[in-house]
C-alpha cells in the first residue's frame, strides 16, 4: 500500500475523539455563540442545496467554493453514497455516530420448519431456498440487498424462525474544518435507506447552525433524481443546480427542474464548462428562461479546478485562473437570492 | 459475457464507454446495451432509437374498502414504511413511502385490502445501431428505482447476445449493487483525481463484496496525478485501458456523438478492451499480463 493510500484511508475513518472540537490554529475559528443582549431575532439557518441531476458536474467543487466564499455556515455533504466534500478540507473529527434506520429479516435455521411459505409471499424476491446436502427440505435465507425491510415474511412465519434486525446502514459524523463545522455521512456498501441519512444529515446540519447562530446551512447533494435527492430538496431554501452544455447534462437537468418544481423551492442555475458546447449552453439558457429560472453562473472550461483537487483546495483557496472571479460572481447572485427568501 | 460498466463518482465516463463500446463491438458480433441509470437515463441521447418507451413498470399500493374497513388500525402498525397512518376512518395512504410488500392486505381481519398497480416507471427496448437496446425511466418524485432497474435487466427479455454491457447508475448503494449483481465483470470507470480515486475505492469494495471481479479504466487520463495507477497497483487490479483526455473528446460527448463509429483506431482499442476481458473470464490469461497489458486509446 503506498502512503497515500494509506494518509487517504485514515482521512476517511475519523476516529471518536469526544464531544467538542479543540481549536486548531489556522482554521476558521467557529463564531461563538451571539451575546444574549442583542436583539437579533432567532432567524432559522438558510439551506442551500447544491444539485445536478447528471453525475460528475462539478457539485463538490461548487460547493466547496461557496463554502469558501459564504462566511456564517455549517457545510453538509449529502452525498452519503459516494462522498468527496471531506477530502478538500483537512478533517479534525468531532465525533461519530452509526446511522441505523430500517430492518432486515433473518432466518433463524433452527426454529425454521422449511415451509417456504415466506418465499411465497416475499413480493421481492428476498428468500432464496438453498439446495441442502442432507436431502430434506431446502434451507432459507433471506438475501439482505433485496430485502426491503418490510416484515411480511415474519408475519406469515408459523414457526417464529424470522427475526427483523435493525443492521447497521452506515456513520455520519461532525468535523471541524478549515471552512467551518461539516456534518458528513457514509452510507453502508448496498445501503438502503439513504434517504433518511440525507435527512439525518440534513438535520444534524441545520441544529449545528441553530447552536451556533449560523446563518446558512449549504448542502452537497447526491446526482440523480431518486430518493436521496427528493430527501436533500423537500424543505429547502434554494437549491443550484450545477450542469453543463450536454446532451446529457440538458436531459438531467430538466428532470431536476421537475422535481424540483413539485417541492415548490426556488431555483438558479450554473452552467459549468460553458464554453464546451455553446450550442447546448443557449439551449439550456432558452429552458431556464422559459421557466422564469435565473442562471447564477457561467464558468468557463477550466482544468484548473483539478490542479486545485488534486492540493486539497477549494478553487477560491487555490485563487489561480479565470474561475475564481466567475465564482465570486455567482456568490455575489446566490446571496442576492437568499436575502430575497429571507426578506420574503 | 456480461459485463456491468459502474463507477462510485459520477460524470466519469460510464455511458461514453457503455455506448462507445457496444458501438465498437456491434458489427462483429451480437451486443446488448442496457441503461441501467433509471434515475438519468443518458444512453438513448447518444443512439437516438426510434422506439419509445412502451411497457409501463408498476408496484402496488394498496386500495382499502371503506365499507369493509373497521379502522381497527392493525395495518398501519404493520406497515414498516408509515405509509399507512391510522385515523379515525378510514387510514391514510402516503403512496410515495409505499414499498407495495402486501403486510398491511395480510393483516386486515376484514379482508378490505386490495391491491392496485401504481406506475412508477416505463421501459423500452429494441433495435438500434446494430445492436440490441434496453432501458428504463423513473418517474420524477417516485424512489423504488430498484424496480425499475430489475425491469431493465428482466432476464427473459433479452435474446441471446454474445455481450450484454449494463451501465450502471453512480454510486455504490441499492441501485448501483442492483444493476451489478448477475454480472461476470465490473469495469471501473474512473478518472485520475483525488474525488475520482475516492469513489473508485468504493466501487471496488462494492464489486469485491459481490464477488465480482474488477477492472479500471482510467478516463481523462493525463489530468490530476498518478494516484489512481498507484492505488491499482498496490491492489493488483488490472488497468484496462486509458482514455487520454482531449477537449475534442469532451465536446463530441457533448453534442451526443458516439466516436467509436467513425474513429477506427478507439473503436480497435475497445474491441481489444473487450477481446481482453474474454480472455480474462475464460481464464486463460496469466496474472503476470495484468501489468502488462495498459492500453492507450487515441
Amino acid at each position: 500500500m503506498s502512503a497515500l493510500w494509506g494518509r487517504r484511508g485514515a482521512a476517511s475513518q475519523p476516529t471518536m475523539v469526544g464531544e467538542k472540537a479543540a481549536v486548531h490554529p489556522g482554521r476558521e475559528a467557529i463564531p461563538e455563540p451571539r451575546s444574549a443582549g442583542r436583539a437579533e431575532p432567532t432567524s432559522v439557518p438558510k439551506q442551500l442545496v447544491v444539485l445536478s441531476g447528471k453525475g460528475g458536474t462539478g457539485k463538490t467543487t461548487v460547493t466547496a467554493a461557496l463554502g469558501s466564499m459564504a462566511r456564517r455556515k455549517v457545510l453538509a455533504d449529502c452525498d452519503v453514497d459516494a462522498p468527496d466534500l471531506h477530502l478538500l478540507l483537512d478533517l479534525v473529527p468531532v465525533s461519530r455516530e452509526v446511522f441505523r434506520a430500517g430492518k432486515e429479516a433473518r432466518i433463524i435455521t433452527e426454529r425454521c420448519c422449511r415451509c417456504g411459505l415466506c418465499t411465497d409471499y416475499c413480493r421481492f424476491d428476498a428468500i432464496r431456498a438453498t439446495a441442502n446436502g442432507d436431502g430434506e427440505k431446502p434451507l432459507y435465507v433471506v438475501d439482505p440487498v433485496s430485502c426491503e425491510g418490510c416484515g411480511l415474511c415474519a408475519l406469515v412465519c408459523t414457526s417464529k424462525a424470522v427475526d427483523m434486525i435493525e443492521p447497521e446502514r452506515g456513520h455520519w459524523m461532525v468535523s471541524d474544518t478549515r471552512l467551518g463545522p461539516l456534518v458528513h455521512a457514509r452510507l453502508a456498501i448496498g445501503g438502503e435507506n439513504s434517504g433518511k441519512l440525507v435527512t439525518l444529515v440534513r438535520e444534524q446540519a441545520l441544529t449545528l447552525a441553530r447552536e451556533r447562530h449560523l446563518d446558512l446551512v449549504i448542502v452537497d447533494g447526491p446526482p440523480g433524481v431518486g430518493c436521496p435527492v427528493i430527501a436533500s430538496v423537500a424543505g429547502a431554501d434554494l437549491v443550484l443546480a450545477v450542469t453543463e452544455p450536454t446532451v446529457s447534462g440538458v436531459h438531467d437537468l430538466e428532470r431536476l427542474m421537475t422535481l424540483v418544481r413539485t417541492f415548490k423551492v426556488p431555483l438558479a442555475v450554473c452552467i459549468n464548462k460553458c464554453d464546451l458546447n455553446r450550442e447546448m449552453t443557449t439551449q439550456i439558457e432558452r429552458l431556464c428562461a422559459a421557466s422564469e429560472i435565473e442562471i447564477v453562473g457561467r464558468i468557463a472550461y477550466d482544468t484548473t479546478a483539478v490542479e486545485a483537487q488534486v492540493e486539497a483546495r477549494s478553487i477560491i483557496e487555490y485563487n489561480a485562473g479565470p474561475m475564481v472571479d466567475q465564482l465570486r460572481a455567482m456568490w455575489a447572485g446566490i446571496e442576492n437570492k437568499l436575502n430575497i427568501i429571507v426578506e420574503e | 459475457m456480461r459485463l456491468v460498466v459502474a463507477s462510485g463518482k459520477g460524470g466519469t465516463g460510464k455511458t461514453t464507454l457503455s455506448v462507445n463500446l457496444a458501438r465498437a463491438l456491434a458489427p462483429h458480433e451480437t451486443v446488448g446495451l442496457l441503461d441501467c441509470d433509471v434515475e438519468e437515463p443518458n444512453c438513448h441521447l447518444f443512439l437516438n432509437p426510434d422506439f419509445d418507451l412502451m411497457e409501463r413498470v408498476t408496484s402496488s399500493v394498496p386500495v382499502i374498502d371503506a365499507e369493509a374497513c373497521t379502522s381497527c388500525g392493525l395495518c398501519a402498525r404493520a406497515c414498516e414504511f408509515h405509509a399507512l397512518v391510522a385515523l379515525p376512518g378510514v387510514p391514510l395512504l402516503l403512496p410515495e413511502l409505499c414499498h407495495g410488500c402486501g403486510a398491511c392486505s395480510y393483516v386486515c381481519p376484514e379482508q378490505a385490502i386490495s391491491d392496485e398497480e401504481r406506475e412508477i416507471g416505463w421501459t423500452g427496448s429494441g433495435r438500434v445501431s446494430g445492436m440490441y437496446f434496453r432501458w428504463g425511466r423513473l418517474n420524477v418524485g417516485q424512489v423504488l428505482s430498484t424496480a425499475v432497474i430489475r425491469a431493465v435487466k428482466h432476464a427473459e427479455m433479452l435474446p441471446p447476445l454474445d455481450t450484454l454491457i449494463m451501465d450502471a447508475p453512480p454510486g455504490v448503494t441499492c441501485s448501483a449493487v442492483e444493476t451489478m449483481r448477475g454480472a461476470d465483470y465490473a469495469v471501473l470507470v474512473t478518472e485520475p483525481t483525488p474525488f475520482g480515486l475516492h469513489d473508485l475505492e468504493l466501487a471496488v469494495e462494492t464489486a469485491t463484496q459481490l464477488g465480482l471481479p474488477c477492472g479500471v479504466v482510467i478516463n481523462r487520463a493525463g489530468i490530476g496525478n498518478t494516484s489512481v495507477d498507484d492505488f491499482c497497483a498496490a491492489r493488483r487490479i488490472p488497468i484496462l485501458m486509458k482514455i487520454a483526455h482531449q477537449r475534442s473528446m469532451a465536446e463530441a460527448c457533448s453534442r451526443g456523438e458516439i466516436m467509436s463509429a467513425g474513429d477506427k483506431s478507439f473503436a480497435e482499442s475497445l474491441r481489444s478492451l473487450a477481446q481482453d476481458l474474454r480472455k480474462r473470464l475464460s481464464g486463460q490469461q496469466n496474472s503476470e499480463l495484468d501489468d502488462a497489458s495498459h492500453r492507450v486509446a487515441v
